[in-house]
């Protein structure tokens, strides 16, 4: 099962290594980690999408998380309601024949052009990772020359249906 | 005029170097003993141990490795930190297994590694090496101090972090740069960990589900691993146990937690425990673990572990709990804070009885056993003469293979923090050197290192420390002229054919030590073992013994490789 998990970390020499490397070791699978600023100086999120095979494996993967001296806080956020968004560059080919007609496309996903060359378009995508995908497929005909994303990263809404979102680690679990 | 100058000799006088930092900090941290060895990149550490008249010692070893697991012997015997200095690229690398070693034991251990110059770190400068880069995966924290204000605070926040919670090592990388940067000396040391909490006092509410399944059980063990030696608990387990009379199992780091031999004691649980505890655990319909990780080479084959007990784990550490065995009562705490919270239950135990007379005639009818021989010397034996002739109250290292094993079945634990061995790890070379720091530890106390022909080759260069300290380390030899563990497997699993196993050249081990200037004595006739014992162990310094034993005896019972616990080989004769 694939899961979004968000971890509040304290900024400090090697802690993305040093978590990476972990989830590594440990033999998790990871799709894709954003790492970036919280609105804290000296504290930084980073959102991981996992692929564990059970509850049991989820588990150890909270549980190691926390255990860093590093991480502060961990969320399973991907049963709460969430935002979630990615950001992609691409670079696709682009004639005079197909520039006009790759701009309506891309303007449907409200996406922008942000370098523009005789032979290619450079195309900037936000948004939840299926838009982002669907926009890449339909540029692919096109032939794509280059390609980067940036990974998820999410956010849990305001307000939470329900009874909102709990920390997974209710008995304050660090070792 | 005269005023300026004065002012001047002030302003000089408050400054310092990172050196000194260092120095202030480690007193300031209370260290006794520094285990250590010298090169380039730690010159000025060096010198301000030196020119400081430091309120802690320094022992230097022949070989990093040695220092580090000296201080491991020293962290586990004490109860304190250990302390590591070593230079920058090969002795830092150097200190890996010891790293590795304390991290699997959750050996609390300070380690300083010097590092090249900030200017050239990234350039594969001299000796340089990626510290933190190489110890991030075998570290409980680590740092590299790239500012010479943080240096206190960090120092200060390694100890926390090596002592507190899961105790591990914690490695600091100092630049040369910063060692002998000149500086004021006026710097804060406190420090704030928002995200190290360590949760020490367990939930009640689970507690008295431990003492509601107690009620109901009809047949409880309790698993008592290191950790509640870590916590200085063994009086509360012993509380705790008999007011439930629970009979207990002892991991192998856990010796010692519970007096081995006692009533309730069922002895060693795990590959080579006993028959009594192995099975104790598969029928068993509760399970208390405290402080024990369940390691496989405890547990065997999974699938066939405890099948039919609810488990209830205390420990300190939550990742452990629920990571390889289903955990229906989890508790996260200090072991010596969950027993406290237990022993103020109302004791209202199930009943035990036919259980108890159970596990008694299991013990009558499965008792550990082995073969006499005359000469050479049967090891199991030897092993009880070292009981006997140290009253059971000898602190004992041993190394890694077969004699680390006799050593955990035939020498019974009484006290806790009397017994030091690599678990985790299994990292031959250990015991020598742990041994030496057990001493440091407890200066009148008998330490024995009990080691094999092969593992006392990888670190006896330390046995110049045993003259230069003048320490009475008492080192027993199980010298069978072949790495007997590996010996055993080919023996057992790949049809005796003994590949790189047997040694045909060994040292004389008596020679050796008399060359370090040390008392060396031999024995290969059992007769002759009580004479020689006492005389060794009553010698006033270090004596070496080359104990011929015989190179064919195994190590049983055992759960082979891949086997449940009910399923142990050579139970009896
Ligand atoms: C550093 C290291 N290398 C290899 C091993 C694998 N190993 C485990 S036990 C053993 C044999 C140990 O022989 P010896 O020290 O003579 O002790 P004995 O088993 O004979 O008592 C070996 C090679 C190990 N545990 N550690």
């Amino acid at each position: 099962m694939k899961r979004i998990i968000i971890a509040t970390v304290q900024d400090r020499g090697g802690v993305l290594n040093r978590i990476t490397g972990m989830l590594n070791r440990r033999q998790f699978n990871i799709e894709s980690i954003s790492v970036g600023a919280s609105d804290v100086k000296g504290i930084s999120k980073m959102t991981f999408v996992v692929e564990v095979s059970d509850k049991q494996k989820l588990e150890q993967l909270t549980k190691q998380l926390n255990k860093q001296i590093d991480v502060i806080k961990v969320l399973d956020v991907t049963d709460k309601a969430i935002v979630t968004r990615e950001l992609a560059l691409v670079k696709v080919v682009a004639t005079n024949q197909t520039r006009a007609e790759i701009m309506t496309l891309i303007s449907a996903f409200r996406a922008d052009v942000i370098d523009i060359s005789k032979d290619s378009l450079t195309i900037q995508v936000t948004g939840k990772p299926e838009k982002v995908d669907a926009l890449i497929s339909l540029l692919r005909p096109y032939g794509i020359k280059d390609l980067t994303k940036t990974g998820l990263t999410a956010f849990p809404r305001g307000y939470q249906p329900e009874q909102g979102f709990s920390e997974l680690n209710s008995i304050s679990a660090h070792g | 005029m005269k005023v300026n100058a004065n002012q001047e000799v002030e302003v000089k006088s408050n400054l310092v170097t990172g050196s000194d930092l260092l120095v202030q900090a480690l007193e300031k941290a209370g260290v006794e003993v520094v285990f250590g060895y010298p090169g380039g990149a730690v010159l000025p550490i060096y010198d301000a141990l030196h020119r400081n008249d430091t309120s802690f010692k320094h022992v230097l070893s022949r070989h990093e490795q040695g220092s580090i697991h000296a201080a491991e012997g020293y962290a586990r015997v004490s109860g304190k930190p250990g302390v590591v200095i070593a230079t920058s690229g090969p002795g830092a690398t150097n200190l890996i297994t010891g790293i590795t070693d304390a991290m699997m034991d959750s050996i609390p251990l300070v380690v300083f590694t010097g590092q090249v110059a900030e200017q050239v770190i990234g350039t594969d400068a001299f000796q340089e090496a990626d510290m933190i880069g190489i110890t991030t995966p075998v570290t409980k924290y680590n740092y590299q101090v790239n500012n010479i204000a943080d240096l206190p605070r960090i120092v200060n926040e390694a100890f926390h972090i090596a002592t507190t919670g899961r105790p591990g090592p914690v490695v600091i990388d100092i630049p040369k740069s910063i060692s002998e940067t000149v500086t004021i000396n006026d710097y804060e040391d406190d420090f704030y960990l928002p995200g190290y909490q360590p949760t020490v006092y367990p939930n009640p509410m689970q507690i008295s589900k431990i003492t509601d399944v107690l009620s109901k059980a009809e047949r409880p063990v309790l698993l008592a691993g290191a950790g509640i030696l870590l916590s200085g608990a063994t009086e509360e387990l012993k509380q705790f146990v008999n007011n439930w009379e629970i009979p207990v199992v002892t991991t192998l780091l856990g010796l010692g937690s519970y007096p081995g031999g006692d009533n309730l004691s069922l002895g060693m649980g795990g590959m080579h425990g006993t028959y009594t505890a192995n099975t104790a655990i598969y029928e068993s319909d509760l399970l208390i673990n405290i402080g024990a990780r369940f390691d496989d080479r405890l547990t065997g084959n999974l699938q066939h572990f405890a099948p039919n007990a609810k488990v209830a784990h205390i420990d300190i550490d939550p990742a452990e709990i629920g990571k390889n065995v289903k955990t229906a009562i989890p508790i996260v705490a200090d072991a010596k804070q969950a027993l406290n919270v237990l022993l103020q239950q109302e004791v209202k135990r199930g009943d035990y009885t036919k259980w108890l007379d159970k596990l008694k005639s299991n013990q009558k009818k499965y008792p550990l056993w082995y073969d006499r021989g005359d000469s050479p010397i049967s090891p199991q034996w030897l092993i009880e003469q070292i009981h006997e002739k140290s009253k059971g109250e000898a602190v004992v290292t041993t190394d890694v293979g077969q004699h680390q094993m006799w050593a955990a079945q035939f020498y019974p634990f009484k006290n806790p923090d009397n017994w030091v061995t690599s678990g985790g790890l299994g990292t031959m070379g250990f015991g020598f050197p742990a041994a030496i720091g057990a001493q440091i530890a407890k200066p009148d106390h008998l330490v024995i290192s009990v080691v094999g022909d092969g593992g006392f080759q990888m670190t006896l260069q330390e046995l110049a420390i045993l003259k230069s300290q003048n320490l009475p380390v008492k080192v027993v030899i199980l010298n069978n002229d072949a790495l007997g563990m590996v010996r055993q497997w080919q023996e057992t699993f790949y049809e005796k054919r003994y590949s790189h196993s047997l040694f045909s050249e060994n040292p004389d081990f008596v020679k050796l030590a008399e060359s370090y200037g040390i008392k060396g004595m031999r024995v290969s006739d059992e007769k002759d073992v009580p004479k020689v014992l006492e005389e060794a162990f009553s010698h006033d310094g270090p004596v070496v013994i080359d104990c011929r034993i015989d190179r064919d005896t195994c190590v049983y019972p055992m759960i082979a490789p891949g086997k449940g616990m009910h399923e142990m080989i050579g139970v009896t004769k």
